[in-house]
């Protein structure tokens, strides 16, 4: 049974339906608009951690993954002004980490690379941090890449509320903060992550991977080689 | 390494045993995590890896949730530290006061430099933030005991005491009297915060009311929220109070935490009694039984002394069952010491820390009056919030509203510090403008005043004639005096710093933009800017500014774009070309590679 759809919201001038309890990003991925989003995935409690997401409601900048759609709600997305701010975002978690697309195996199904490619990113211009974060390697099937961490906290979510096992947490804090792993001394193979996981599938980026599959699917035949990121979602105008 | 000694493992099961113990004291309540850290702490001088697992294993909890908890509060310490511990604030005012200086001495007295311990384990060197002693300077908590308007002189003195004496022993704050630790520096009282009150005289008033009536004459007197935001207090209760929930709650937030801000630390000294006196009838008003005083973890030394008007209180019939006389009506109040983060003064971030989690904000909604702490209706408010709604109690909706300006009703506490002859609390009426204040303050020759702390803006001159109130120039108290001899723009590179250190992490543009700021105003400051780094740092300021997920990042540049828009020839003066100027050095960076490939580069020739 389809649910009432009772509230009207307004998106970038196009009048659609959301049913009450929906968050503006369900609402508009149902009525075919694609709001950029990093973070977010459709089987995890939305944590608004990347900002990329945030759209402007009656003016005021809001992350779409998290507040509920609101009869009346005028709602910017695809404005030039937002773009540029998301490609500031993605711009800054490339100078944060180390992401050399060119050979990580992530590279067209890579989440971050698809945004930075939809929002016209050349290069990062802002100044690279080379933070020293180690690879963790010692599980036998998945290893984890924290260069390439974004602090999305996917790994975080997942494991705790799909997987029931709290294999990933954060620790620190700032610009020091990083993930963490259930164990002792926080090496993975000493925790219960198993690749079947759905922990160990949910990373956008190359940074949580499942070892020996990465070049299966060639280069040019990826997700996001083809189209860009959002197409699924997005209907033709 | 596991050790396999005998040794090892009967002080292992020894560990094991004692934090075993710790946590049951602590009710084995997930939610008091930072209570059972802090004792951890105490007890074994610092949080190992294996104290965290025999946390966890205790509480049933997974170990990354303590890591999670226990790496985020600088107060809590996963390395060996030394016996004692001095905690030097270095934020601005102190340094303006000669902190440099102290942390020399210091360094050179204990012989190793800040963020280490000495090599006989005795002392560690540590920075923190404002500890809300700005009207004191320079201060540092030692073992948690303030200690204020340090000398160089004093510091070999303290350094005998920590090697030998007992002085500043740990036990030695709970005994002493916070008074004599630390000087009031209320320079002028009001009739609203610091004026006597009968004990349960406001509640007595409120208890002839209805609570929808409390709440429509916290309304009718249009109080406003004291931490600088000013949300109406009597919506938010009304608010609170119509959502449903098992519980409701009462917070009192006195995490002031706001560089230069140390109105709470006299409000707690002075009229403690009144701040309790107010969650208490808010407690009435909303329908909640249980509140809760989160107290920043620098004011630690003021917990005895706040439990001993608790006790007061309860004695009085003030606070337990049938609170004065009135069947049904059980409230109580515990305070939570928190463990340094200036982030859990933003009240959902407070929330987390309360139960036992880091301190990251929330998104919004649901907002604390609808799910608050244990997803329950909760009201959070300021200290000084709750001084005012007790009083109104008292004096009545109308007395109130006739003091201040019509949309600041009420008098406001300034902590004032900086460049000034008396430097202290002043509890003045809303709608003073800062001229009449420097005059009050005893401010001469002043380039500049930073009103609400760093997270606030930087006045110039010109605008002198404004006034303070929620209409113009709103603060949460925190005022700062710059003279004409104040270098503003460094002033300015150590508020960024701030929130640089300060920055949850959570949200991308907060945890790489603040750095990036930095960064960037490090690289104007030492002249390698030139007119296309401004651009990019007011363009940088405002993604930070706009896409942050809280008001800590919603406000972290404001230092720069306030200093940008009101002293714009300070930053010309200093990047002064138009030719791009790389945010590193060709040559230094070259050097390796040079190095590995053992040739030089071949340079072209420009015609």
């Amino acid at each position: 049974m389809m649910k009432e759809q009772k509230i009207t919201i307004i998106i970038d001038g196009k009048e659609i339906k959301a049913a009450s309890g929906q968050s503006i990003m369900q609402a508009a991925d149902e009525a075919g608009i694609y709001i950029p989003r990093l973070c977010y995935h459709k089987d995890l409690i939305p944590a608004g951690h990347c900002r990329v997401c945030t759209v402007k409601v009656n003016g005021k900048p809001t992350n779409a993954c998290s507040m509920p759609a609101a009869d009346g709600m005028v709602i910017e997305n695809e404005t030039p002004e937002l773009t540029e701010e998301r490609r500031n975002i993605i711009e800054m978690l490339f100078v944060e980490g180390n992401h050399f697309c060119p050979f990580c195996e992530k590279s067209g199904d890579c989440e971050l690379q698809a945004l930075a490619y939809r929002f016209g990113m050349l290069t990062p211009t802002y100044t690279y941090q080379y933070k020293h974060v180690e690879v963790d390697a010692t599980h036998p099937d998945v290893y984890i890449d924290r260069e390439r961490c974004v602090l999305c906290g996917r790994c975080v979510r997942a494991s705790r509320d799909l997987d029931g096992k709290s294999v990933f947490g954060f620790v620190g804090r700032g610009i020091n903060k990083r993930i963490a792993v259930n164990s002792q001394g926080d090496r993975l193979s000493d925790t219960e992550l198993a690749a079947a996981d759905k922990a160990a599938s949910i990373c956008p980026t190359g940074c949580i991977v499942i070892k020996r599959i990465g070049y299966a699917k060639p280069f040019g035949t990826r997700l996001y080689d083809k189209q860009p990121i959002g197409s699924d979602i997005q209907k033709a105008p | 390494m596991t050790d396999y000694s005998i040794g090892g493992t009967v002080m292992a099961n020894d560990q094991s045993k004692a934090i075993k113990e710790i946590v049951e004291e602590c009710c084995s309540d997930r939610s008091n995590l930072m209570d059972i850290a802090q004792k951890v702490q105490n007890r074994f001088g610092y949080i190992s890896e294996e104290s965290m697992g025999h946390i966890a294993r205790a509480l049933g909890i997974p170990l990354v949730e303590v890591r999670d908890m226990v790496s985020f509060y600088t107060f809590f310490s996963r390395e060996p530290t030394g016996k004692s511990v001095v905690r030097l604030c270095n934020a601005v005012v102190e340094r303006l006061h000669g902190a440099d200086l102290v942390a020399d001495t210091f360094e050179k007295e204990v012989g190793v430099p800040f963020g280490s311990t000495s090599t006989d384990g005795s002392i560690s060197l540590e920075y923190t933030s404002c500890i809300g002693m700005s009207d004191q300077p320079p201060s540092a908590l030692i073992n948690g005991i303030p200690v204020t308007k340090i000398c160089p002189e004093d510091v070999p003195g303290i350094v005998k005491e920590l090697k030998g004496g007992s002085k500043y022993s740990p036990e030695k704050a709970a005994t002493v009297l916070p008074a004599t630790l630390v000087e009031n520096n209320l320079n002028k009282t009001g009739p609203v915060v610091f004026s006597p009150q009968e004990p349960g005289s406001g509640i007595r008033a409120a208890l002839n009311m209805s609570p929808e009536d409390v709440i429509n004459t916290i309304t009718e007197s249009r109080l406003r929220g004291r931490g600088g935001a000013g949300f109406p207090t009597g919506m938010k209760w009304n608010f609170c109070r119509k959502s449903e929930g098992k519980e409701h709650y009462v917070i009192c937030n006195a995490d002031e935490g706001e560089p230069g801000t140390f109105k709470d630390r006299v409000i707690l000294t002075e009229a403690a009694d009144l701040a309790f006196e107010g969650m208490t009838i808010a407690g009435y008003a909303i329908g909640a039984s249980q509140g809760f005083m989160y107290l920043r973890g620098e004011f630690k030394y003021l917990l005895s002394s706040l439990e001993q008007v608790l006790n007061r209180r309860r004695h009085l019939g003030l606070l337990g069952k049938n609170i004065a006389g009135r069947q049904g009506f059980d409230f109580d109040i515990r305070i939570q010491v928190g463990a340094g983060a200036y982030v859990c003064g933003e009240e959902s971030a407070l929330i987390e820390s309360l139960e036992g989690k880091r301190g990251a904000p929330r998104d919004r909604p649901p907002f604390p009056v609808t799910r608050g702490y244990m997803n329950q209706p909760s009201s959070v408010n300021n200290v000084e919030t709750f001084c005012c709604a007790a009083r109104i109690m008292e004096k009545g909706a109308e007395w109130f509203s006739k003091i201040g300006t019509k949309d600041s009703t009420g008098t406001k506490c300034l902590s004032v510090s900086g460049d000034c002859a008396h430097p202290g609390v002043y509890e003045v009426e809303y709608g003073i403008t800062i001229d009449d204040l420097l005059d009050l303050v005893g401010a001469k020759d002043t380039q500049a005043v930073q009103v609400g702390g760093p997270s606030g803006r930087c006045v110039a001159p010109k605008d002198f004639g404004r006034s303070i109130s929620f209409e113009d120039l709103p603060t949460g108290g925190s005022i700062i005096v710059f003279s004409k001899e104040r270098d503003l723009l460094e002033i300015v590179r150590q508020f960024t710093e701030f929130f640089v250190e300060e920055s949850c992490g959570w949200c991308a543009p907060c945890r790489v933009g603040t750095t990036l700021l930095l960064q960037k105003l490090e690289k104007i400051l030492e002249g390698r800017g030139s007119k296309l780094d401004l651009q990019e740092i007011e363009s940088l300021g405002n993604t930070v500014e706009k896409m942050s997920r809280c008001g800590l990042g919603q406000t972290a540049a404001n230092p720069i774009l306030t200093t940008l828009r009101n002293f714009h020839s300070l930053y010309t003066a200093k990047a002064k070309t138009d030719e791009f100027i790389p945010p590193f050095d060709y040559e230094k960076a070259l050097a390796v590679g040079i190095q590995i490939a053992g040739r030089e580069p071949v340079v072209e020739e420009e015609e």
